[in-house]
């Protein structure tokens, strides 16, 4: 991965989202959103359900498209792009982990964690290979040829950040990923993000838990369709 | 994603349900068969009437007694009153030059009688020409003599189902026989003919000389000097047949005084033109075979896209997911389109061999000609691929379609 300091991973400008325009059920989801984040960085994006967050998370992670404002992904203007593009934006750019970890329960952990890389036109032999080394980096290499039924939740949620890695994209793009676990492993996913920006990755963490948002550098919240960054406490 | 991807994903999600993707085939498998089976029956008929025709030759007439058929109001069946006479087949025969052959004849069922073997068959009075016409050739002897249609001498040519039938083993050439209770010799045996084209047993008949007939066999009917049943004529050029018919038809009418207006008493039929018929109607029937055949294919597709529907729709997270990793819509339409195809394929190679198993048992079996040739196997083959690509399109394209943000949302 060439990477170009100068550039930031991404950087929003003016966003706006409006669903429905000019109807009566119009609903504006955003409003002149405006972020930079550079690469490296670990930030987070707070705020009560029905602020916009989900849709500044789709937004970020190329699945939408603003209605105004213009929004770079690692440079790349998103707004000019088709869905046949979008895909290819995130493919290359972007790692989703989601709550609901999103497994295919009839793959094996590492067939889940290869899945990604069909897409990439990378090798079958690559692909394994590539695989492997991001079910290592999560620390899941003997269960790399277990079903997601056979594996706790802590270990299924790692399952989907290695396969949110093995493409390795700038942006890591995290909704709610402690949501579904106990206090416990949810620190040791937390602790696994930490390694992963350490190692270069930008870190997107949507969530409602000041706790987990405690983890990022910098936290922003969302409110009403408006984004604020949080002035630091400490 | 490479083709190789593409293949192994669709082997996989068909796998995990396997007994759905196998009775969604099963409505192409039957299909397919059933366009095979159908399609073969339908050339094998229609080989089976081209073989006729060529039997039969198109360049013969045959001119009946009695009223034609067709039309309206009760009529007396052809042949049902002598209204022919030989003098009528002599004025054809001096008249038309256009007409090669005539064979006046007369017919009836009698009791063969050798030995201790009796048989009931047909017999036939004939004039010299109708061996030509019928092209039936000697198997042994030498057959009818002018002396023997001049003077109406007792001789007999036998049909090969009737020699066996009589003599079995024995030589049947020479040896004195009985028609009802008139004797008989054997002049000469027919080369076997086989079934005809309408299934009959062609070999099945004896022949004498035409006024033998008229003396020795048809005595006890009271039928006007020099009567006969039917005149059959062969045409040197077949293109001169149509022509040929209106010449026979105004000659007949002309020499039996029959007014402008009033019904024949005769009628001609051109058996090319009766087989034409019946060409026609079986190529109705392929036609209507073939489109029960394309109905029951229709069917199956449709079971092939209502299946991919319900299979986007169950998958519509698996979508979601994929698209959120990187795959654009191209890859999904191509991922579910190639789901289908595997299954119209499957159920296409399978629908192919059991169909090629069933025309060849019905060939076997039944009384149904069969033809089966590489060019149905060929399109069955295209129409497999054809049912998969068409219906698997839509539900393609429906989950290309799809929002990964909604598709994702989906539980």
């Amino acid at each position: 991965m060439t990477v170009d300091i100068t550039v930031p991973a991404i950087e929003a400008r003016g966003l706006g989202k409006v669903y429905s325009p000019g109807r009566e059920a119009e609903v504006v989801a955003l409003r002149n959103v405006g972020m930079r984040v550079g690469r490296g960085e670990f930030i987070a994006i707070m705020g009560p359900s029905g602020s916009g967050k989900s849709t500044l998370m789709n937004m970020i992670g190329c699945l939408d498209t603003p209605t105004s404002g213009t929004y770079l992904c690692d440079g790349v203007d998103v707004s000019s792009l088709d869905a046949e593009g979008r895909a290819a934006l995130r493919r290359d750019k972007i790692g989703f982990v989601f709550q609901g970890f999103n497994l295919l329960s009839r793959m094996s952990a590492l067939e889940n964690v290869a899945m990604p890389m069909a897409y990439a036109r990378s090798s079958p032999v690559e692909r394994l290979s590539k695989a492997r080394e991001a079910l290592a980096a999560v620390g899941l290499t003997e269960r790399a040829n277990h079903r997601p039924s056979e594996l706790s939740g802590g270990q299924q949620q790692r399952v989907a950040i290695a396969r949110a890695l093995v493409n390795n994209p700038p942006i890591i793009l995290a909704d709610e990923p402690t949501g579904a676990l106990d206090s416990r492993t949810g620190e040791e996913i937390l602790a696994l993000f930490d390694r992963l920006r350490s190692a270069g990755h930008t870190i997107v963490l949507i969530t409602h838990d000041a706790g987990v948002a405690a983890h990022a550098g910098r936290v922003f919240v969302m409110h009403d369709g408006e984004l604020q960054e949080q002035e630091r406490t400490a | 994603m490479t083709l190789s991807d593409v293949l192994r994903t669709a082997v996989f999600s068909l796998r995990g349900n396997w007994v759905r993707s196998a009775l969604t085939s099963l409505g192409v498998i039957i299909g397919i068969a059933a366009v095979i089976v159908m399609v073969s029956v339908g050339q094998g008929t229609q080989a089976e009437i081209d073989k006729l025709v060529s039997g039969l030759g198109s360049n013969r007439l045959d001119v009946q007694s009695g009223a034609g058929f067709g039309g309206g109001g009760v009529r007396m069946g052809a042949g049902s009153s002598l209204t022919l006479t030989e003098d009528d087949a002599d004025a054809i025969r001096s008249d038309i030059p256009e007409i090669a052959f005539v064979a006046a004849s007369l017919r009836g069922g009698s009791q063969l009688v050798y030995a201790e073997n009796n048989w009931s068959s047909q017999w036939q009075g004939v004039q010299a020409d109708w061996f030509a016409i019928n092209s039936w050739e000697l198997a042994s002897g030498d057959g009818f003599t002018s002396r023997d249609y001049g003077s109406g001498t007792k001789s007999v040519i036998l049909g090969e189902t009737v020699r066996r039938e009589l003599f079995g083993d024995e030589q049947a050439l020479g040896q004195t026989m009985r028609l009802g209770r008139v004797p008989f010799v054997v002049v000469g045996t027919f080369k076997s003919k086989g079934q005809g084209g309408f299934g009959q047993d062609q070999d099945d008949l004896v022949v004498v000389p035409l006024q033998t007939a008229r003396r020795r066999l048809s005595g006890a009917n009271a039928m006007p000097a020099g009567a006969v049943q039917q005149i059959a004529l062969g045409v040197a050029e077949a293109r001169d047949l149509e022509y040929a018919q209106g010449e026979v038809e105004a000659l007949l009418r002309q020499r039996h005084k029959i007014q402008p207006g009033q019904d024949d008493d005769f009628n001609v039929r051109n058996i090319a033109q009766i087989v034409a018929t019946r060409t026609q109607t079986t190529k109705l029937m392929s036609l209507l075979l073939g489109a029960v055949a394309s109905i029951s294919l229709i069917v199956g597709g449709i079971g092939i896209m209502n299946i991919m529907l319900v299979s986007v729709t169950e998958r519509i997270r698996e979508i979601g997911l994929r698209m959120a990793v990187g795959a654009g819509p191209r890859d999904i339409r191509r991922q579910f389109l190639a789901e289908a195809m595997l299954i119209s394929l499957i159920g296409g190679t399978l629908g192919i061999a059991i169909g090629v198993a069933g025309a060849l048992l019905v060939g076997k079996l039944g009384s149904l000609p069969v033809q089966l040739d590489a060019q149905v196997i060929g399109m069955a083959a295209g129409f497999s691929i054809a049912t998969g690509l068409f219906f698997g399109y839509y539900p393609a394209s429906k989950a290309a379609q799809l929002d990964p943000i909604e598709a994702l949302r989906q539980q």
